[in-house]
């Protein structure tokens, strides 16, 4: 499979899901897509199409919580972000960790340093700031007052 | 009711990324759980970065790691380019690959020895330890330091590798090959070598794709993934060279496939030296003078595996967002499927066999845990234990 074919797959199999693909070049992709739809995406990237995940980036924006699932194609060297945006109020979303165990780790970190919670995530302990946190506190947030 | 036992290994390992803890919840000999504890020496480089200039975040990253410094601003350097969408002068691309595999050799040298250690065999770890000086005396030569090199920027490198240091880096890599390959038959053919590390600490294909394992540990499980292949960047297209595999995902495989890549990474060298030789001296970089607003992800192969930064930029003169991931990180998680079911003398081996290089077991004190009054033995022993069951090897 070539570049163009991977986002055509993704964007005919998934229709409205996706809500933008954008080509930077030929090894670099970004596709938005609802986060109710996540499972559903990655489930056929990693199983279906052999993408390999290689780590999530969380980040807080003036539009909420953006997190980018960064996955390679290693026949051609094209890394493929699945862009999602969560609200404020309630950054909700399915996690990864029950379908690959290399999102397990990744999506406890983002949830002690961004306070996103991870539906459903099969080990919810803290990782990094074990026993020595404050509760309810998220250092990379941001104050955009 | 079997009484478990708390092996805790950790929290301090100054060869890894950072300080951790791993608790092994063994029955008697067998272990049979494995927690993980991070999170002492939370150094927030990801925040840090977001206040320095690009310039300075160079730095910043070459200190993510002790062993292999230059892989993080590799591919730190990849993921601005990309950014500013800059071709770097060929000479520049030579002298990084350089740079790159002579880390890869004295990082793998590092594991050697390391694994040699722990297995009680304190002749491989002198071996490597003394074959590695003089790849280190290269760096000094090049750079000035013996780690840390500080030799990239963005749009090239900070310092030339004068066509008059050519012979010098040259000799050294035809001497190290000799010795090189002396380290490598008393590996590769040693029966106790075999039986410890053999069927040991096995990894199956599907074990690295769930976790999302990369480097020497995915090869070893004849997962042919390389960044340098794959994706390729700095001199790694122009060279050639072969990834190494290796199919069983035991300790010895992974033994195996870094004594290997050394050879290909002197070969490397070697070609990317020729390739020297044809560009013109002091042509090492292209003047940067503004990183764009966008977004670039960069990866590049450590000698650990794919390190892999995302950086945002809005425009300004430092970094928006800044994620960065070490192979470690994915790499560390397999111990679940490497140690559970092992005996605790191969639980060490297995443990290291990743190269997390888990050489300080220290702060362990305590013998028993007072709330729960599980045992609790300490690195000494620990390593105390590996080396007896060689011992018995070599005896019977």
């Amino acid at each position: 499979m070539n570049t163009d074919e991977i986002l055509k797959n993704i964007q005919q199999k998934f229709g409205s899901d996706v809500l933008d693909v954008f080509k930077k070049s030929e090894t670099r992709a970004i596709i938005s897509i609802k986060p109710g739809s996540l499972l559903r995406i990655v489930d056929y990237c990693f199983k279906d199409m052999d993408l390999r995940f290689i780590i999530a980036t969380a980040n807080h924006t003036k539009k909420g919580f953006e997190i980018l699932y960064h996955f390679s194609y290693d026949n051609n060297g094209l890394i493929v972000n699945l862009h999602v945006i969560l609200p404020v109020e309630k950054p909700e979303i399915n996690s990864l960790a029950n379908m690959m165990s290399g999102a397990n780790w990744i999506e406890r970190e983002m949830h002690e340093l961004y306070g996103i919670v991870f539906l459903n995530h099969p080990e919810p302990e803290k990782l990094i700031s074990e026993g020595n946190w404050a509760e309810g506190v998220y250092p990379y947030r941001r104050d955009f007052k | 009711m079997v009484k478990k036992t708390l092996i805790p290994v950790g929290p301090y390992h100054p060869l890894q990324e950072e300080p951790e803890l791993f608790k092994l919840y063994c029955e008697g000999e067998i272990v049979k759980d494995i927690k993980w504890e991070t999170g002492y020496n939370h150094r927030g480089i990801e925040q840090l970065s977001e206040k320095k200039t690009y310039d300075q975040s160079f730095f910043l990253v070459e200190r993510i790691c002790g062993i292999c410094s230059t892989s993080h601003p590799f591919a730190f350097a990849n993921a601005v380019e990309e950014i500013v969408g800059v071709e770097i002068p060929d000479r520049a691309k030579y002298i990084r690959s350089i740079i790159g595999e002579l880390e890869r050799i004295h990082s793998h040298l590092l594991w050697v020895g390391l694994a040699g250690h722990f297995l009680g065999y304190n002749t491989v770890f002198m071996w490597a330890w003394k074959y590695r000086e003089p790849i280190l005396d290269l760096f000094e030569m090049i750079s000035g330091n013996r780690n840390s090199y500080a030799m990239f920027k963005v749009g090239g490198v900070r310092r030339d590798i004068e066509n008059a240091k050519i012979p010098t880096i040259k000799k050294t890599l035809e001497q190290f090959k000799k010795k090189n390959d002396l380290l490598t038959g008393a590996v590769m053919d040693d029966p106790v070598i075999h039986a410890r590390t053999k069927g040991v600490g096995v990894l199956t294909k599907q074990d690295i794709i769930d976790y999302a394992a990369v480097g020497p540990t995915a090869r070893a499980s004849g997962i042919a993934i390389d960044v340098r292949k794959d994706d390729p960047y700095a001199a790694y297209p122009l060279v050639n060279w072969k990834v190494i595999t290796a199919e069983k995902g035991d300790v010895f495989a992974k033994a195996e496939v870094r004594l290997l890549e050394m050879y290909e990474s002197i070969s490397i060298i070697e070609q990317c030296l020729e390739g020297l030789k044809k560009e013109k001296e002091g042509e090492t970089e292209v003047k940067v003078k503004e990183i764009p607003a966008g977004w670039g992800t960069g990866h590049a192969e450590a000698p650990r595996g794919e390190v892999f930064h995302y950086v945002l930029s809005d425009g300004s003169n430092s970094p928006a967002r800044h994620k960065i991931r070490a192979p470690s990180y994915t790499n560390i998680a397999t111990f679940k499927k490497s140690c559970i079911g092992q005996t605790i003398s191969d639980a060490t081996i297995s443990l290291a066999a990743v190269d997390p290089c888990y050489c300080c077991t220290e702060r362990m004190a305590v013998a028993y845990d007072s709330k729960t009054g599980e045992k609790i033995m300490n690195g000494n022993e620990l390593i105390a234990l590996s080396a007896n069951k060689t011992h018995e090897l070599k005896n019977k």
